[in-house]
């Protein structure tokens, strides 16, 4: 039954039972990655570079081999060859060819018959490096005489004449910028940095893969994506797509950077070395660190024109970021876009870098690119709203962008609800807090387009009218309870009547990752398709009962019922009944939707923070922390709040203390998590949440997602906050203590 | 590897003294298990010294004064209520050592022999006077506890040598001690900066007092121009700068992912003073 419009009376929806995963979760019954095993396994381990960038001369395994225990080792040798563009980057990726690129770049591999003979015989591997000068900072790494990472990896959008590092070069914008800026009364441009920073999911990489020597497969893998997963080692091993069948775990957390492979490849490499004997693959957290991907660092100028009254001029930006050793990974073109998207620009410009560094290839982090955007572009949006002395949500609510508002990156906005999140912001209670001494507030909105994708999906109607959900997306932040309040709403059934699986690539069509805040909105989208689909068989199958046409059936209250008078005075009939009795009036009733969804619905958060800071030590401690986002249509209220404090832990995180640090060798200092300082519990307060719901016409239930948005906003909040407590502005991330201690000590 | 589970010290000590390789004394393990796993070391001769009787006791003896055995976790300490009393700022050092779960392992003397300058729970047993008895192939010894760590992981134990219990004084009338640590997030961590302060008063005045300063240097400091600049006062203004100057004096940190040679010394004179504070007041009974 087509809806021509959204509903918003609901019986399920907005309601917060408990996930139907929950009890496996709470008593460890729940599988991730490294809890699969299978007989006769086999265990890996990697062998990695200990330098920035060096050439490999020689390996030598023959001791290694000689180990007991050993059954197979792979290096480059082992790989086809002739691989182009991504695959080739991921196929270099999983295993250096001639040269290393960086600290933790894999060089061989070994599988033995336990895990300590695997990591004894690692130790045994002879690999002879020549040194070669690196470079891991990004502004360092354009300079015309840096060390080259890749001859020839220029695209054809860099300019000529700019150093080889600089792989790739952005350049749009709309509008007279020269006089948008002379129109403006006051005029500010400053350079921020920010620093890499790792997703910290708690549960590390773990893979098992089993690969025969007649290239059939399988893997069993903790993944965002198992279809991604499929490919991508399918291309880096020149494998059939289609022989491979990966089945996800449970996954204790991914963020972004769980929608590639890093070493995944290496176990089905090993195994079909092995004679097929599987291979389980399991990274350390210091492994995770140095070798999978964290953000790209940035180094950004931005200016900005604005008038008296706070309206907003004209824009620029220029973006140099980079994403490791290969090219394409640094989401500069996205930083861009989301740069400025809360702002109604009569003129903007952007300008980006994509530049290459002896670093670890970076990977999706939660809203990628946006969090740097909104830090230097939310950091100047405040110094300028001080320099005015202008309140910094009235200036935002002057120039917020709105329905129609002709977006930064070109689009025309459709339905939003930035202004309606400055609103709610304005009005909750912590802004009332009278601060005290050494306190600051502070406040900045953040942005992320969202992502519709690949999905395809099924369900089916079991005997006893249940009903169960195939999903091709793994469940990370509740994603299970909110599919089955979708399908209980859609058919009118209870949400315990739904059993929703997340299953292997065998079971279903493509499916892209649970990435782009997607799963809710597309998955969602999708189930209610489905559900209908079925809902036309069930009203068909009364319809033929009652000797009536489908059209004059209706469904709701998970029964089918005569549309009307006319249609004839029947009984409703039940989906129990329509399921107890599908074998004998047509056969098993099913639902199926399969498409490329687009048009996601944008969600804007704005969040305000109050901190104290200690004048004598520079530590900050955070006192209220409240996040405002749009979630078009809260599904399961719970799981949208715990998206929005997630994303505010993770950006309170990069903040403060997260950061890449590398020595003068190009090695990563403090590959784990004591020295990557990823906040604990005790650190943050309760995070406080406001829902706002401005529907998405995109979506069936108004559906947007919610998951990344919430992780912009913390990190120039943060650095308003502690301008607003100190009176000293720090433009480069992470503003950890000892930085915002010198910077008090200027002063005396 | 050669795993050992010796039943008395003397035992344990001939164990290392015949080793020809690598040896690790294990007691609580959170140090030693760890560099295991993350291989920065694979000892020939593992010796666990947690099975010898009495290890796990604390005891006041005659005199006032407490024997620990070495492998007293730091959740035993911090439920021993007695001991707590006497000497909060050691149980506090020590409580602020990892996570629950390392508290009910982590051993005071593990933390001495680790050699980290970094150690929370020694700059509290370096304030608090304490001593350790080594038993060793040449007998047996006290010594004091700032004469164990010699440098980063190094210590000036013999081939042969280990702690066989640690001794803490009796805890004098109107005395305190307190321990503080600088670290950017509020647990977990390791600290940036520690200071250990014990002091004892007469009417106020401030007549014994001993401080120690972590992770500024080498090895903790035992910092005597400390001491000096608050005995004789009843912690004024004055005798809380110069406290805070002779703690940035007696610095000699380095710049690491940790902190930087500037911020830890700043830092080790702002813990100083509040350190002293905090210990002043325990010892005026607040």
């Amino acid at each position: 039954m087509a809806k021509d419009e959204l509903i918003n009376k609901f019986k399920y929806i907005g309601t917060r039972p408990n996930r139907p995963d929950g009890l496996d979760k709470v008593t460890g019954r729940a599988k991730y990655g490294a809890d699969f095993n299978a007989p006769n396994m086999l265990h890996a381990a990697v062998l990695r570079s200990p330098h920035a960038h060096a050439r490999i001369v020689k390996i030598d395994t023959s001791k290694a081999e000689a180990l007991s225990g050993v059954k197979a080792f792979v290096t480059r040798a082992d790989f086809p060859t002739g691989l182009k563009g991504e695959d080739f980057y991921l196929q270099e990726n999983t295993i250096a060819g001639d040269r290393a690129l960086y600290d933790g770049h894999a060089v061989a591999a070994i599988a033995a018959t336990s895990a300590l003979a695997a990591k004894d015989a690692i130790k045994l591997i002879e690999v002879e490096y020549e040194i070669l000068p690196h470079v891991t900072d990004v502004d360092e790494a354009m300079q015309s005489d840096a060390p080259v990472i890749r001859e020839g990896a220029q695209d054809h959008s860099v300019p000529e004449g700019l150093p080889p590092n600089i792989v790739s070069y952005m350049d749009f914008g709309h509008g007279d910028l020269e006089a948008g800026f002379s129109e403006a009364d006051l005029v500010m441009e400053n350079t921020y940095k920010t620093e890499a920073a790792h997703q910290g999911y708690i549960e590390p990489h773990a893979c098992v893969g089993q690969l025969g020597q007649d290239g059939k497969g399988d893997m069993w893998i903790c993944t965002q994506g198992q279809w991604f997963i499929r490919k991508m080692c399918a291309a880096v091993l020149g494998l059939e797509a289609s022989q491979l069948r990966v089945t996800p775990s449970e996954i204790g957390g991914g963020f972004g950077g769980k929608t590639t492979i890093f070493s995944e490849a290496l176990s089905l490499a090993l195994s079909r070395k092995a004679g097929g004997q599987p291979v389980k693959l399991v990274m350390t957290r210091s492994e995770v660190l140095r070798a999978t991907g964290p953000t790209a660092s940035a180094s950004m100028d931005v200016k900005i024109g604005m008038k008296k009254n706070g309206q907003m001029t004209a824009a620029s930006a220029v973006f140099r970021m980079q994403g490791g050793a290969f090219p394409g990974m640094a989401p500069t073109g996205m930083a861009l876009e989301c740069a400025f998207a809360n702002y109604h620009l009569p003129a903007v410009h952007h300008i980006g870098y994509d530049v290459l560094s002896n670093r670890p290839k970076s990977a999706a982090y939660r809203a990628p690119g946006s969090p740097m955007a909104a830090f230097a572009v939310e950091s100047l949006v405040d110094e300028m709203c001080r320099e005015l002395n202008l309140d910094p949500i009235d200036v935002r609510l002057l120039n917020g962008s709105k329905e129609g508002t002709k977006s930064s990156f070109g689009p025309t906005f459709r339905k939003i609800g930035l202004i309606e999140t400055l609103e709610a912001a304005k009005s909750h209670p912590n802004l009332n807090v009278e601060l005290g001494p050494n306190q600051g507030r502070g406040i900045a909105s953040g942005f992320w387009m969202n992502h519709g994708g690949e999905t395809s999906i099924s369900m089916a109607l079991g005997e006893d009218g249940t009903v169960t959900l195939s999903i091709g997306t793994p469940d990370i932040g509740g994603s299970r309870a909110s599919m089955a309040l979708m399908v209980a709403e859609t058919l009118g059934i209870p949400y315990e009547d739904v059993r929703v699986n997340v299953v292997e690539t065998g079971s279903l069509g493509v499916n892209e990752p649970t990435h782009g805040s997607r799963a809710t909105f597309a998955i969602g989208k999708a189930a209610v398709e489905a559900c209908n689909e079925a809902i036309k068989e069930m009203c068909q199958r009364a319809a033929n009962k009652w000797g009536i046409d489908q059209e004059a059936v209706d469904w709701f209250d998970g029964a089918a019922h005569p549309a009307g008078p006319n249609a004839g005075d029947f009984p409703p009939m039940t989906i129990k009944e329509i399921g107890r009795r599908m074998g004998r009036t047509g056969g098993p009733i099913s639902g199926h939707h399969a498409t490329t969804f687009g048009g996601a619905g944008e969600s804007f958060g704005t969040h305000v923070v109050d901190l104290e800071v200690d004048p004598e030590t520079g530590r900050a401690t955070i006192l209220r922390y409240l996040v405002v986002q749009d979630a078009g249509r809260a599904i399961h209220p719970s799981y949208v709040e715990g998206q929005f404090q997630g994303g505010a832990a993770q950006g309170i995180g990069w903040a403060l203390n997260e950061e890449y640090i590398y020595g003068q060798d190009g090695r990563l200092q403090n590959a784990g998590f004591l020295d990557y300082r990823v906040p604990v519990a005790s650190d943050l307060p309760m995070i406080d949440t406001v829902i706002v719901e401005v529907p998405s016409d995109s979506h069936p239930f108004g559906v947007r997602g919610v998951g990344e948005t919430g992780i912009a906003p913390p990190l120039p909040a943060i650095a308003n906050a502690i301008a607003d407590a100190t009176g000293k502005r720090l433009r480069h991330l992470p503003i950890s203590p000892p930085k915002v201690l010198k910077a008090i000590k200027e002063d005396s | 590897m050669n795993y050992h589970t010796p039943s008395n010290f003397l035992d344990a000590s001939e164990i290392a003294a015949n080793s020809v390789g690598q040896i690790r004394f294990l007691a609580g393990g959170t140090d030693v298990l760890v560099q295991m796993r993350s291989d920065i070391l694979t000892p020939d001769d593992l010796i666990d010294i947690k099975h010898i009787q009495g290890v796990k006791d604390i005891t006041q003896n005659n005199d006032g004064s407490w024997t620990l055995g070495i492998g007293v976790s730091g959740a035993e300490m911090s439920e021993h209520a007695e001991f707590k009393k006497a000497w909060p700022g050691l149980v506090e050092a020590t409580d602020l050592i990892g996570s629950t779960q390392i508290q009910g392992r982590a051993t005071i003397v593990g933390n001495l022999c680790n050699g980290s300058p970094a150690a929370d729970s020694v700059p509290a047993q370096i304030a608090a006077g304490a001593t350790v008895s080594v038993i060793g192939p040449s007998g047996e010894r006290t010594e004091k506890v700032e004469n164990i760590p010699t440098g980063p992981s190094k210590t000036s134990l013999k081939k042969g040598e280990l702690i066989s219990a640690v001794h803490i004084p009796a805890r004098e009338k109107n005395a305190g001690d307190a321990y503080l640590r600088f670290i950017p997030r509020t647990e977990m961590d390791i600290a940036v900066v520690g200071c250990a302060v014990s002091l004892r008063l007469d009417n106020g005045i401030i007549t014994d007092a001993r401080v120690a300063l972590g992770a500024v240097a080498p090895t903790v400091l035992l910092v005597d121009e400390c001491a000096q600049a608050i005995i004789g006062t009843k912690l004024d203004k004055a005798a809380l700068k110069k406290l805070a100057q002779a703690a940035e004096k007696a610095c000699n940190p380095i710049d690491d992912k940790r902190g930087t040679i500037e911020f830890r010394t700043d830092i080790a004179g702002v813990l100083a003073v509040r350190t002293a504070k905090k210990a002043y007041d325990r010892a005026q009974g607040k």
